[in-house]
């Protein structure tokens, strides 16, 4: 079954096409991975699923519902998180606040609960903070989750900013390029970490560069260049296609 | 006999910070009930939707005991290095606790009239920093103009109590309702500007209100209102029910701090696009953290109003907007109890050079710029480390 729908997507920032006719397809709890040289459009359609952009153009709908003209907080309202591609934590609050980030949609409580502490509010800043510690053992964080979110090295920050999109229980994972600047171990544990997830229930569209990552974890594979979709199918055969080589090794310089 | 006399109070209604123990009355109730308004919609625009859809599969389902029911991975919960003993008093809700009774008992060592007139102001001061602070420190909305709310405040009470002979106490629900009012008139157009633009315009509005107080006959033009009345007998009375006043708002502003719109408020502040893509809707996020500003200045007002029994707009300069965020500044953004031993500095610290007659506002300058140089971060920071519980 398709829970997320892409038809068509245009997106011009001036004169400048960032993507030009994209359509893909995500079912429920699928890993579909979204490849292509830099600058092809990925992070930008990225940034229109979730509200980030108004496409120019096309149909986005997540299980039949169109998500065009939401804003970025009522996109995630319908179960959308992601992560961004150049780290976007809350540097200077704590690890277990970053991930409470997660429960604030769900989380109930209200002003009154605050200010009078309620049992309600003990029960619910309780649970959110179990929650946040689950999340954290899921993703296997190893670094200090009481200090602040800045003092944790490069790839315990990516695993926190993937705890935090977890708390908020998403029926989509978007994750942008989250193998970046992680060395070979990191990335393995990275490959078990995607899969627990699906185990989950999540569908996972994953934007990544690392070739072995997206070919061993994809169930399905979308090549982009210059906004156009270029191929769309099982990784092994995405590998094979003549149109994605010439992408990848031919005319085009790439980074 | 004004420097050591004022020195007890100083710490003094920093302790207000403590009271958490006392329901909050007087301003909590209305802050939460506009705010909330703010939190719960904002949670209405995904909540609704968000929980079907919310996969009960992977959290949902599973008990929040959670960190067992993973199995597979490392279970460390970070570094438990025990805290301090010095950490523990500072976290300790018994540090403000103590600060209160010393504003209790302030009084009892020193309570000439020029004393408790100093220690009032002290304390309302107190409370429009507590204020300032959801809005600057909690949100990080830089606000320029926030004596235009105390200015609310303080008229609405005044000029009602005096037009219609009113008990002070009875215009407080005129004066949350104004508050409110321009807390949305003020924050609806302006918040969706970013930072810099945001403070240009609130210095703009603040100047507005005051000029507006000015020229308006209503509100007395330049001589203002005058004759309104007291809200208790005597100075020591009312000098207690200030400091109960302060220590419940102060108390209530903390608490909402710690709540999941205390949160919100600093996931905007460190980054808007982030907490916009975890489901915070930013803008009635920090509409409500200016509405709750305005409610906290407004009722600060009232006080000022009854303290003073005059008010003219020569009270609500940008130079008060100023004063304010310097408390705020200087105590520790985000910081309540560091925010209230700023506002008693910058309150009192002028009192106590006044024997250096026209030099103290330099001296005062002086020292505001030498604790800026060593203490950049305010007298008793806002901790990023959380406490171990």
């Amino acid at each position: 079954m398709t829970l997320l729908d892409v038809a068509d997507l245009r997106l011009s920032f001036g004169g400048l096409l960032a993507i030009d006719g994209l359509s893909f397809s995500v079912g429920e709890g699928e890993i579909v991975s979204v490849i292509g040289p830099n600058g092809a459009g990925k992070t930008s359609a990225f940034n229109c699923v979730t509200g980030f952009y108004r496409p120019t153009a096309g149909r986005i709908a997540l299980r039949g519902r169109d998500l065009r003209g939401l804003r970025p907080s009522a996109v995630a309202g319908l179960g959308v998180a992601r992560t961004f591609q150049n780290l976007r934590l809350f540097g200077e609050l704590s690890v277990l606040d970053n991930v409470r980030a997660g429960t604030h949609l769900w989380l109930r409580q209200s002003v009154f609960d605050a200010l009078l502490h309620t049992p309600r509010y003990r029960r619910s800043e309780h649970e959110c903070t179990e929650q946040a510690h689950h999340w954290l053992d899921f993703v296997g964080l190893r670094g200090d989750r009481y200090g602040p979110a800045r003092a944790l090295s490069y790839g315990e920050q990516r695993r926190t900013e993937i705890a935090r999109a977890l708390a908020r229980h998403p029926c989509l994972l978007l994750l942008d390029e989250p193998a970046a600047g992680l060395n070979h171990g990191e990335k393995a544990e990275l490959l078990g970490l995607i899969r627990r997830i699906r185990d989950l229930g999540v569908a996972i569209v994953l934007i990544e560069h690392d070739m072995g990552l997206v070919m061993e974890v994809s169930e399905r594979v979308v090549v982009l260049n210059f906004g156009r979709e270029i191929a769309d199918g099982r990784p092994e055969d995405v590998r094979r296609d003549p149109a994605v080589i010439e992408a990848y090794l031919g005319g085009e310089p790439h980074a | 006999m004004k420097g050591p006399g004022q020195d007890p109070a100083a710490p003094g209604p920093d302790s207000a910070l403590s009271g958490p123990d006392s329901p909050p009355q007087a301003g909590s109730p209305p802050g939460s009930d506009s705010a909330l308004s703010g939190s719960g919609s904002s949670s209405g625009s995904g909540s609704g939707s968000g929980s079907p859809s919310g996969l009960a599969g992977p959290a949902g389902a599973e008990p929040p005991g959670g960190s067992r029911t993973t199995g597979s991975e490392v279970r460390l919960r970070g570094t438990t290095k025990p805290p301090t003993v010095a950490s523990r008093l500072l976290q300790n809700r018994w540090a403000g606790l103590a600060g209160l009774l010393v504003a209790l008992l302030a009084p009892f060592v020193n309570a000439t009239p020029y004393a408790l007139s100093v220690m009032t102001s002290a304390a309302i001061f107190v409370m429009l920093a507590a204020g300032l602070n959801i809005v600057v420190g909690y949100c990080g909305l830089l606000d320029l103009g926030y004596a235009a709310f105390f200015a609310v405040g303080a008229y609405t009470s005044g000029v009602l109590a005096t037009r219609f002979d009113l008990p002070l106490l009875a215009t407080v629900p005129a004066v949350l309702v104004a508050t409110v009012i321009a807390g949305i008139v003020i924050g609806a157009p302006t918040l969706r500007l970013r930072s810099d633009y945001l403070a240009v315009v609130t210095l703009g509005f603040g100047e507005i209100i005051r000029i507006t107080a000015n020229n308006l006959e209503v509100t007395g033009g330049p001589s203002g209102v005058y004759g309104i009345p007291h809200l208790a007998d005597g100075p020591v009375g009312f000098y207690y029910l200030t400091v109960a006043v302060v220590a419940v708002a102060v108390a209530g502003a903390a608490r909402l701090g710690r709540s999941r719109l205390g949160r919100a408020w600093r996931f905007v502040r460190e980054d808007e696009d982030a907490a916009e893509a975890m489901g915070v809707h930013t803008y009635r996020v920090k509409l409500a953290a200016y509405i709750a500003g305005a409610i906290w200045g407004g009722l600060a007002g009232v006080l000022f109003a009854a303290h003073l029994s005059a008010i003219s707009p020569a009270s609500f300069t940008f130079l008060q907007s100023a004063l304010v965020l310097m408390a705020v500044v200087l105590g520790g953004m985000g910081s309540m109890p560091g925010v209230v031993i700023g506002a008693i500095v910058i309150s009192i610290l002028p009192e106590i050079l006044r024997d250096l007659a026209d030099h103290r506002f330099f001296l005062f300058g002086v020292l505001l710029i030498v604790v800026m140089l060593l203490r950049p971060q305010g007298l008793w920071p806002a901790r990023s480390k959380e406490a171990l519980k």
